[in-house]
């Protein structure tokens, strides 16, 4: 078998940050958004970060549906904030997505990707970001806004600002190191997920 | 089949009805069987009209919109079928209400024969994967056939194809 082209990474310096650190860092009050979580870890971590709450839908199977989940959800609830957070598998999977939500550029929308470059469901096989793809700049040059890279803990605050404050939409990488998410019990019904999201959003 | 190809009568009333019934989000890949409709989004503020790089977005697109509140329309070729199907297992799954309007290639005169395989498998795939199918064969049909998609989804949280047959759109010459 051909060996893969590692694409020339000397700008990024290796991932040191844990996940379950570094997402409620990134995202400390997740009640306050309505979130798409895509498969596997970042859905995991949403449920485990608002005790499974109403206002996280998280998905466990559709690989590739968050971030067009979210643009659909933004544009129908354009005073609510939202949120997309998913992995940097769930996203190759569909990075036209991202094309696509910069042309209709909600500015109610925040993407952020988990970027641990692995697949870390299926047995840690390199992603195509582990092999130096640059989600953040495939972001940048689909159109979107801002885009940020978090490397370190001290970058943090500033991707938290991005999320927060900044009114428009905008693309967060958080570059972490393989390793487990946050986890706790959460339902894969998935038609219960999505009445008990709109039975807490919507007016009955 | 000239007449019929560039009729609007139709398409236009399509597009009314789908608007009547509170559909807001129009989700689509450029298709000349689509093109009123298309047109007719862009035109309109008071709805969003989404073009995709895939058909395979729109079924997610109109996912999100329905757990906040919205009602949308997928606008596709059958060749987009194809690349819709692992997407409609979130559909199947969640019990999401879908709405797909197919403008069919590959049955009804197709000139093409790359058209065959997908245009055919259609509506075998989309049955697969519990998507249920009403066809429209003339433009007598369009409304009746759309009303009652409108209602199985809408009123009764089904999802549902509406496969505008190449007899009604005019098959295109090669």
């Amino acid at each position: 078998m051909a060996k893969l082209n590692r694409i020339s990474t000397h700008n990024l310096p290796e991932a040191v940050l844990d996940r379950r650190e570094a997402v409620p860092a990134l995202i400390p009050r997740p009640r306050d958004w309505l979130v798409v979580a895509g498969l596997a870890g970042s859905a995991q971590e949403l449920c485990a970060m608002t005790d499974d709450g109403p206002n996280v839908f998280g998905l466990g199977g559709a690989m590739g549906a968050a971030p067009m989940m979210a643009l659909g959800l933004a544009l129908a609830q354009p005073e609510r904030r939202v949120l997309c957070i998913t992995g940097d598998g769930e996203l190759l999977m569909n990075l036209g997505a991202l094309a696509t939500i910069a042309l209709l550029n909600p500015p109610n929308l925040r993407l952020v990707c988990v970027d641990n470059g692995k697949y870390g469901e299926t047995g840690n096989q390199d992603s195509h970001t582990g092999l130096g793809v640059r989600l953040d700049q495939i972001a940048a040059g689909a159109g979107i806004p801002a885009t940020f890279a978090i490397n370190t803990a001290d970058e943090i605050a500033e991707g938290r600002r991005l999320l927060e404050t900044e009114s428009g939409l905008c693309f967060v990488l958080l570059r972490v190191k393989e390793g487990p998410a946050l986890k706790r019990p959460r339902s894969l019904r998935p038609h219960v997920v999505r009445d008990r999201f709109r039975a807490a959003l919507l007016p009955a | 089949m000239a007449d019929e190809h560039y009729d609007t009568a139709w398409p236009d009333a399509l597009y009314a009805l789908l608007r009547e019934h509170g559909v807001t989000q129009f989700a689509y890949v450029p298709d000349a069987g689509h093109r009123v409709l298309i047109n007719r989004s862009l035109a309109d503020p008071d709805v969003k009209s989404v073009p995709l790089t895939t058909e395979e977005e729109g079924v997610a697109l109109l996912a999100g919109a329905d757990l906040g509140g919205q009602r949308g329309v997928l606008l596709m070729q059958s060749s987009g079928v194809g690349n819709c199907i692992n997407m409609l297992s979130l559909t199947a799954g969640a019990r999401f209400p879908f709405l797909t309007i197919v403008s069919m290639r590959g049955e009804f005169g197709e000139g093409n024969p790359w058209q065959f395989p997908m245009g055919q498998a259609a509506q075998k795939v989309l049955e697969a994967m519990e998507v249920i199918c009403l066809k429209a064969e003339t433009p007598a049909d369009v409304i009746p056939v759309a009303t009652a998609a409108l209602t199985m989804a809408f009123q009764s949280g089904q999802a549902v194809a509406v496969l505008l047959s190449q007899r009604l759109i005019g098959a295109k010459k090669f």
